[in-house]
Parts: structure tokens; sequence; C-alpha cells
């Protein structure tokens, strides 16, 4: 005899498969959320921002006159922001995921230490500017130039960095450091030749994406004091400056005031998400191009 | 021409306490009541071991019973996990090994080791070889030459790669990988070759390639070889130890051992009806 009831389980069938296809259709949904909202942004930027991208806004200074305005001024502050913030976040970032991983001994204090790290990685990036602004700017004194705003982003992304380098790290397997250990290497010559090599693909991939995230930033850059508007071209560190997304945010504020400006927010915005294409391809390649294989 | 009943002389009178192994060759680790913990795990229980130069000697038992973490005591990886605790005594040509003095660095010069797995760096085959020499600070292009050619020729593996030292070691078959390890191992230019199970991944025909060469290194080297595999501890060794539990069960010449065992366990599990 059977104990289940073929007729029923028919019956049953249908209402298994219907339930199916309808859950299938409501995360199809939910993906396209996303994917409508980003693209629906992506082509109004490029309508209203697409046209005004020509030389003289590449290159030319800013300026009230809206067909006269240009960019140049932001694409360097930005620039010389990423000479702050990468070598200070692969530094800071890779020795501090070094110490914590291969150094410190696992226990209360390495995991209290841990946890706070993801902690941080989750703090408002405002919260950063408010640090960055009464450490770097008041404190130290340097006021708001290239270098203050550099090292309040690089705190804003060395959790990220850190995190990544970590996992990097403990990716490298166990069979290839103790091959190392096991001719007599000490633990710093193994860190450089055999950890370091294999961990750096993920290192550099982990720093590149967490540069990106620092270009983009905005609400940190304007606690700390950074000016709407400023005329000569930032040539150091130790300039004032401004950045691509404090000029995106300035254009859309007064562009109740001149209507043009919301244009060229669209057009600086194009800039910028070129540049994060950039950076994140760059990231891309380095994965495949430099993994090694085992 | 005189008769003598002893074939080898002992290079060095030992103790009375090896009064018993007077025909055999010098001592290079005596083991004295080692114990060893992982955290609560107690892996090795009073093993006391004589190991001899020059020799092959195997260590056999079943799975767990802390073949590895002897061998692996012996060289000092064993303290690469973070929860061991250690008591006991073992020293290493009568130098304790386990003070603290010892540093590690010169006892893994002294004392080599081969893993289950075939272990090569991600890097060329030449590289491989020299690394050792290269972290123990000879930078001469000449003399790394020298070293990298010796050693895998040491390792029989020199006709096999001769023309591809600049390719990626991953491109070998897994017994040229064991071998190249081999000879990465020889290139540091040790006394002792620890190895653990090194042919349990490779085939058959790799297999006895291995053998033969752990053979051929025995003239030069002492072995101390961790195995699975019976027919390979009684075709190889000079001597075996059987292992249960952490505890020696039973050591002797290998011809003994598998001929007329002592112990009622080491019968069992040389026949067979365990393990
Ligand atoms: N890293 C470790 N941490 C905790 N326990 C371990 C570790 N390595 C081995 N052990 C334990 O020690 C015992 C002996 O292991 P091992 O020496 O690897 O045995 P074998 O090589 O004979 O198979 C086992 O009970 C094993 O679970
Ligand atoms: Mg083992």
């Amino acid at each position: 005899m059977k104990l289940m009831d073929p007729s029923k389980m028919q019956a049953r069938m249908h209402r298994r498969i219907y339930q199916n296809n309808i859950l299938k259709y409501i995360f199809l949904l939910a993906t396209l959320f996303g994917l409508v909202v980003l693209a629906t942004l992506i082509i109004r930027v490029l309508n209203d921002g697409l046209g005004w991208i020509d030389f003289n806004f590449l290159t030319g200074r800013l300026s009230n006159d809206a067909e006269r305005a240009g960019i140049m001024g932001a694409i360097l502050g930005t620039f010389w922001l990423m000479v702050v913030v990468a070598p200070v976040t692969l530094i800071v970032g890779i020795g501090t995921a070094i110490f914590l991983e291969l150094y410190l001994k696992k226990g209360k204090a390495q995991s209290f230490i841990q946890t706070n790290i993801s902690n941080l990685a989750g703090v408002p990036s405002i919260v950063y500017g408010i640090l960055g602004l009464t450490i770097f700017v008041r404190l130290m004194d340097m006021g708001n130039i290239v270098l203050a705003g550099g090292l309040t982003l690089s705190l804003l992304v060395l959790p990220i960095i850190i995190v990544a380098a970590q996992e990097a790290i403990r990716a490298v397997p166990s069979f290839l450091t103790e091959a190392s250990y096991g001719m007599g290497a000490t633990k710093w010559q193994t860190i450089k030749n055999i950890i370091l090599p294999a961990a750096l693909p993920g290192m550099l991939t982990g720093a590149i994406l967490a540069l990106s995230r620092a270009i983009g930033e905005t609400a940190p850059l304007t606690v700390i004091g950074i000016p709407a508007l400023i005329i000569p071209f930032p040539s150091g560190i130790t300039d004032k400056f401004t950045a691509l997304p404090m000029q995106i945010y300035y254009w859309t504020l007064d562009s109740s005031l001149v209507a043009e400006y919301a244009n060229l927010a669209a057009a600086t915005i194009v800039v910028l998400l070129l540049l994060l294409f950039i950076l994140n391809s760059t990231a891309i390649f380095i994965r495949n191009k430099f993994q090694q294989r085992y | 021409m005189s008769i003598s009943f002893v074939t080898e002389t002992p290079k060095k009178e030992l103790p009375s306490i090896h009064e018993a192994n007077k025909q055999s060759n010098q001592v290079v680790f005596d083991t004295k009541q080692l114990n060893l913990w992982y955290g609560d795990t107690h892996a090795l229980k009073e093993v006391d071991l004589l190991i001899y130069e020059k020799e092959i000697t195997a260590i056999i038992g079943p799975s767990g019973c802390g073949k590895s973490t002897y061998l692996k005591t012996l060289n000092r990886m064993v303290e690469l996990v973070p929860t061991v605790k250690i008591s006991g005594n073992i020293t290493y040509k009568n130098k304790d090994i386990l003070d603290r003095s010892f540093k590690v660095e010169e006892l893994r010069t002294l004392v080599g080791m081969v893993f289950q797995k075939p272990n090569p760096f991600p890097k060329s085959i030449y590289d491989n070889v020299a690394y050792g020499a290269k972290i123990h600070g000879i930078r001469n292009k000449k003399i790394l030459d020298e070293i990298v050619e010796r050693s895998l020729k040491g390792a029989a593996l020199w006709d096999e790669v001769k023309d591809r030292l600049k390719e990626n070691a991953y491109g070998l078959s897994g017994g040229q990988q064991q071998r190249l390890c081999i000879a990465r191992t020889l290139a540091i230019e040790p006394d002792v070759i620890l190895m653990d199970e090194p042919t349990s991944a490779l085939d058959p025909i790799s297999t006895s390639k291995i053998e033969e060469l752990i053979q051929t290194l025995k003239k030069d080297y002492s072995i101390i070889i961790v195995t699975h595999n019976m027919q390979q501890a009684a075709r190889i060794s000079d001597r075996t130890a059987f292992f249960l539990n952490g505890e020696v069960v039973e050591y002797d010449k290998t011809e003994k051992l598998f001929s007329n065992p002592n112990d009622k366990r080491t019968e069992d599990y040389i026949t067979g009806r365990f393990g």
C-alpha cells in the first residue's frame, strides 16, 4: 500500500510549482528595483551633463559664469587627496593587518581590537569629519589643506583596507608558510618572501576599493570646512583645495539660483564616475593578473 | 685475517644506557620522557626514543596516534600551534633542543622537513631550491647555481627539469613536486631529514621513485619517515617505532619488529587487525 495518495499529491503539485514561480518573480523584482534606480540615475546624469563636458570644462578654472566654469581645480584637489590617502592607508593598513594576523597572539586583546575595527567600518563618515576637524585642522593647526583632508579620509577608509588585508593574509595557505619556517626562515623572512607576495593582489584590490570610497566622500570634507570657491589650483599637499564631490555638492545646492549649475553638477558626476570606474577596473585587473596559483 | 663480531665501530663511545645499541651508529636524537599537550589533548605520552645517524627510522601507527606531532617536535615546528605545552627532554647530538637558547632557525637548518602534501612555493623551480640558501644569506649567483644543480641531482630531478628551471614549480607532476620539495630541503644541507608521509599523496610509480631516492639519501643523511604504509616501512627502514595513542609501544630493528614483535598490540597492528 502506498502511504502517499497520488491524487492528493497531484493537487498539491500545482500549488508548489505556482509558489515556486511567484517567488522567482519576487526576487527578480527586488533585483530590478536597484538596477532601474541606478539606470535612471545614470541616464539622467548623462543626459544633463554629457553635453557640458568639453576641453574648457575639464581644464578651466572655477567661475560664477556657468558657461566658462571648469573643474580642473577640483580634479587636482582629488588627485592630491589620493596622493595622501594611498600611501597612508597602504602603509598603515597593511602594517596593522600584518601585526593583527601574524604577531598579535590570539586572545582577548586580539578579539577586542578586531571587533572595534569592524565597528569602525560602520561609523558614519561625518563622525570622521569631526575627528579630522578636531585633530588635524585645529589641534595640529593644519587648516583646511589637502593633508588634513587626506588624513581624515585615510582614517575613514582604514578599516576597509585593514579588513581586506587581513583576509588576504588569512587566505595564504599554511602549507606555504610551514615550508618556509621548516627551512629555518625567520618570521619576517617568511612574511616578506612568502606571505606578502601571495597576499599582495588581495591587499592592493582592497586598497583601491578603499581609495575609490575615499574620493567619493563629501560629508567629512564639508565638516573640516573645505570652501566652495577656490580659484587657484592646488599644487601640493599643503595647499587649500576643493575636490570633485565638493564641487558637485555646491553646484547642486546653488542650482536653485542658477539653473545651469545642475548641468555642471551632472557633468562633474560623470567625471567622478569615470574615475571610479577606472579605479575599480584596475582593482579587478590586478586581482586577475597577479593572483598566484597553487 | 681476524674475525670481528662488530661490523661497524661506533665513532664515539656511547654512554652505558645505550649498551644494547653498541653496534649502531651514533645517536642523533635522544628523546626522554617527552610529553606534549595541545591544550587538554595529551598527544605524546612519556616518549623515549633514540634516533641513529645515517639510518632510516620509520614511525608507524594508526591515524591520530601522534606520529606527525612527534616529528614536528624534532624541528620544533609544533610550536606554531599556540596551545602546545611540552615537557621532557630531546637532545640533538647532545644539545638540548627544547632549551630556549637553541634557536629554531638553527635547528631547522640542521633538521629539514618534507611534508605530506607536496608544497612548493608558487615560484620558479630554481627559486624554490634556492630559497633556503637565500634566506641564509647566500647572494652569489654562481654558488646559488651550484646549490640548485647539486640539490636537484641529489633529489633525482635534475635531468627532468634542467631545461625548465625558470618555469613555475606548479607545472610539475605531483611526484616531481615532492622530489622538488626534497631538493629544496637538501639545499639547506641538513643532517637530518624528517618526512611526514611523503608518498601518501602520490601514485605507485612516483612512490617507488621516492622510496629509491630515500634509500640513496641514507648515505648522507639521517632520515625519519612517518608512514601509513607498513610495507613501505618494512621495505625501506632500518628501525621502526610503533606509536599508539601517543605512546611508543615498540621500537626495534625493522626486521625484528615485523617478523617477531614483542608486544601483542604491535602484532595486531602489523597484521592488519586494527588501524
Ligand atoms: N594543531 C592541533 N591542535 C589540536 N590538536 C591537535 C593538533 N594537531 C594534532 N592534534 C591532535 O593530536 C593527536 C595526534 O595527532 P597527529 O600527531 O597529527 O597524529 P598522526 O600524525 O599520527 O595521525 C590527535 O589526537 C590530534 O587530534
Ligand atoms: Mg600525521
